[in-house]
């Protein structure tokens, strides 16, 4: 095999695997892709407008954590202290998930708007609080915002 | 005192190297080659001191003060050290130096070698520049504390512990590859004998490496309490790009060696390489994320960072635009042959390695538009999660594993399709039978029966290349095949095994929650679990709550005790799973949290994962395999009278059986 042949076929395969790739990639992006939204962002848009994965970052609002009926599941609320919403989620949380710190859920809204959450994130140690979750409080309260919503203490 | 000497030990180690890179970089360097080994050992005794500091709890030292505390068992004291952004910075320069010292003792003398100490030397300077002057880890507090304030809970573990070490024994190990390329290009000499002398230490680093991420998702799966081992974080993404392209860089490393061929894109690899290793220490590092390795939320460092990685990686891709006229195209290949394989291979790994990287730095670019106010903050916070991941990743693996049995039969230069395909054939079969059985097993999931499919074909198909290599010689020879084949073949089944794991254990885990009072049990996968209620245990600096759980399978049955602990210095928990090891797989037992409205009913997380150990399994043979090749070359590059003789004729027999089937006339 010549030369040139040699190159271009080897330009033909980097060419077919790129456009595979590219191909792959908007698909990949156009379906997984998670847009952050504030309690008060939900509460003005309307939780059922969402129809794609959200996460929700803000404070577990205390007094909201529930086990439901059965035991099975985790309720509680999410709030940025002007707005709630509601969070359902079958599984075990990590350990800093507490009612009053800062929390992410991300997951789908059903058709009564509660947030019904496949992954949620705490911080991992005392020191932060989710990026998302600082974000919402400062949205919802301007610059000058406090990380807690008077009931609570966050860090 | 002791710090102070390690602050003044740093110093002279940024001496040492600055000399070490004037000397290496302009003469023949003896004198280059006793200042590497200068600037190691000042820098190894520098850590020492560190260590020390951690070790007798000097709490003056601010960043003892800051990461230790005295209630912390004495493996953890050390592990503190590094365990922080500060000391894991030394830890970077002293493996950096150890690197430029093991050059200087062990290649052989020439240019290559000195301007790579030079080029090493260069890193390493600025390295300790970073240190000294950034971050700094022998400040002193005016006023020290009564006690630490403790390393994060979710570090004190064996695995993290070492996760830091082989990481940067990896990712560092990263920048003497690129200190080869760099030589070569001053030298002018990028070919057969350059990538001869590269290949050892791009294979440590990338064996090293491929430990230091295990480690990360072998603590992740069982520490964190949810059985995951991969997040798809950006921080794991972060190792992983260097990772797959130090992966393309080992296999093309062996063409240039061997053919001369794809100089250019094997000197642009190396260099890349070692440039992905810093993009990932800023992703980490800068605190554009957060999470358990961002531990100084500080954008100055990040800034810092990206600094020194645009310098290194513009300084390099202009010696390479410079030198890339003059480097020679090797001899011409067929697109059906080893070097054919090969180039798919790289072609694969690079692209996979990009995809990584736009669902890795996509959000943070995004992120940052918003806050420069250049689109709406609506379109600004985003996150990108495994389905990208596995629908982009996926099928690149698929048909990496598709053609490695393929490549490694294929002879050099030119191969014929045909027969290698026939002589393949019952591991075809194989694969066929064993995808429609996990299938049946695991429902009919596409992506069950792909991963197993293409897993099950490279194992089979690498190990019927070892019967053909070892020819008519019987198991005699089979087990006196060459120690780089031998190498090469447990590398390609690791990744099989890895594929096999990962999917069967992502397509067929299985989790539940039970809510358990004392007495209660709870039934899963043929498993019974009598919840008889929990205790509270001290701990060495903890307080843990501790369930008792009587586990019976088969008429066996034992106990399980899974904890929740709770580190009262630094105000958090950890979970503490029980896993209990079958053939087929982990059965992960986790307490999770008490009922509100009930008093005495727990929670419990029980979790199947089929085949996990295939995950870790077939990651530490990949390592193994790397080192298995490196250790082959060692022994070669300095061979012994007697060696010799030995290592000869079984060295030219492989390169027969190496012609392969399919060969033409």
């Amino acid at each position: 095999m010549r030369k040139r042949s040699q190159r271009l076929w080897f330009i033909g395969a980097a060419g077919v695997l790129m456009a595979g790739a590219v191909t792959l990639g908007v698909i990949g992006l156009s379906g997984a892709v998670a847009f952050f939204q504030s309690p008060s962002d939900i509460a003005a848009k309307g939780a059922t407008s969402f129809k794609q994965n959200v996460r929700v970052g803000g404070l577990i609002e205390v007094g909201s954590q529930s086990h439901g009926e059965n035991g099975k599941l985790l309720t509680f609320r999410i709030t940025d202290c002007k707005h709630t919403v509601p969070v359902v989620f079958d599984g075990i949380p990590p350990d800093m998930v507490v009612e009053g710190k800062g929390v992410v859920a991300e997951g789908k809204f059903d058709a009564d708007g509660t947030l019904v959450a496949s992954r949620v994130l705490a911080k991992h140690d005392e020191n932060y609080m989710p990026k998302e979750a600082y974000d919402s409080l400062k949205r919802a309260a301007g610059e000058e915002g406090t990380m807690t919503c008077g009931d609570g203490a966050a860090t | 005192m002791i710090i102070e000497l390690g602050h003044l030990l740093a110093f002279l180690a940024l001496g040492a190297a600055a000399g070490q890179s004037f000397l290496g970089l302009t003469r023949n360097g003896e004198a280059a080659r006793r200042l590497a080994v200068a600037t190691a050992m000042f820098t190894a005794l520098s850590m020492l001191t560190l260590i020390i500091s951690f070790v007798r709890l000097d709490f003056s030292v601010a960043l003892v003060a800051a990461h230790s505390h005295s209630q912390k068992p004495l493996l953890y004291k050390i592990a503190g050290a590094w365990g922080n952004h500060e000391g894991s910075m030394l830890l970077w320069c002293l493996i950096m130096s150890a690197y430029g010292a093991l050059a200087a003792l062990f290649m052989r003398e020439g240019k290559l070698r000195d301007r790579a100490l030079g080029v090493q030397g260069l890193l390493t300077v600025g390295s300790f520049l970073y240190l000294l002057f950034v971050s700094s880890p022998f400040m002193r507090l005016i006023d020290p504390p009564f006690d630490g304030a403790g390393l994060n809970p979710l570090l004190q573990d064996p695995a993290v512990a070492l996760h830091p070490p082989f990481l940067y024994m990896g990712y560092v190990g990263m920048s003497f590859v690129f200190s080869m390329a760099a030589a070569g290009l001053i030298n002018g000499e990028i070919d057969r004998e350059w990538a001869r002398r590269t290949r050892p230490w791009a294979l440590g680093a990338w064996s090293f490496l491929t430990i230091g991420i295990a480690l990360g998702a072998i603590w992740a799966y069982y520490e964190l309490g949810w059985g995951g081992w991969w997040f798809w974080d950006p921080v794991e993404n972060a190792s992983f790009m260097p990772w797959l392209v130090a992966a393309a860089l080992v296999h093309s490393l062996i063409v240039t060696e061997k053919r001369g061929g794809m100089a250019s894109w094997t000197v642009f690899l190396a260099v890349l390489a070692f440039c992905l290793s810093l993009l990932g220490t800023f992703l980490v590092r800068s605190g554009v994320l957060t999470s358990v390795h961002a531990f100084a939320v500080d954008p100055a460092r990040g800034t810092i960072l990206l600094i020194g990685l645009g310098i290194a990686g513009g300084a390099a891709l202009a010696l390479f635009a410079w030198r890339a006229p003059t480097l020679k195209a090797g001899p011409e290949f067929d697109p059906v042959s080893r070097e054919g394989a090969l180039v798919l291979n790289n072609l694969f790994l690079s692209v996979s390695s990009a995809l990584v990287l736009v669902g890795t730095v996509t959000p943070m670019v995004l992120q940052w538009l918003g806050e420069a106010k250049m689109i709406s903050p609506e379109a600004a916070s985003m996150s990108i999660g495994e389905p990208y991941f596995q629908l982009t990743l996926a099928p690149m693996v698929a048909f990496l594993l598709l053609f490695m049995p393929l490549a490694q039969a294929a002879p050099w230069r030119k191969a014929e399709v045909g027969p290698l395909m026939k002589w393949l054939l019952p591991s075809a079969v194989v694969a066929i039978l064993a995808a429609i059985g996990a299938m049946a097993l695991g429902g009919w999931g596409v992506f069950l029966g792909y991963g197993v499919l293409v897993g099950v074909w490279a194992i089979f198909g690498v190990g019927q290349d070892l019967v053909r290599r070892a020819g008519a010689g019987g198991f005699k020879r089979f087990i006196k095949l060459p120690l780089t084949v031998w190498g090469m073949a447990i590398a390609h089944m690791g990744m099989g095994l890895f594929v096999i794991g990962a999917t069967v254990e992502t397509a067929a885990r299985t989790e539940q929650t039970f809510p358990l009072s004392p007495g209660q049990s709870a039934e899963m996968s043929g498993w019974k679990f009598e919840f008889q209620g929990v205790t509270l245990v001290d701990g060495p600096n903890y307080v843990a709550t501790r369930a008792d759980i009587l586990a019976t399978h088969d008429g066996r049955t034992e106990l399980l005790q899974p904890e929740q602990r709770s580190y009262p210095v630094s105000e958090m928990g950890t979970t503490e799973v029980a896993i209990r090891k079958t053939l087929g797989g982990d059965m992960y037992v986790a307490l999770g949290d008490q009922l509100r409205d009930q008093a005495n009913v727990w929670r419990l997380r029980i979790a199947h994962h089929p085949l996990i150990d295939w995950v870790f399994g077939g990651a530490g043979l990949i390592a193994l395999g790397g080192f298995m090749s490196l250790a082959a070359r060692l022994r070669r590059r300095a061979p012994t009278n007697a060696e010799t003789t030995a290592t000869e004729p079984v060295a030219s027999s492989a390169d027969k059986t190496g012609a392969g089937v399919g060969a033409s006339a």
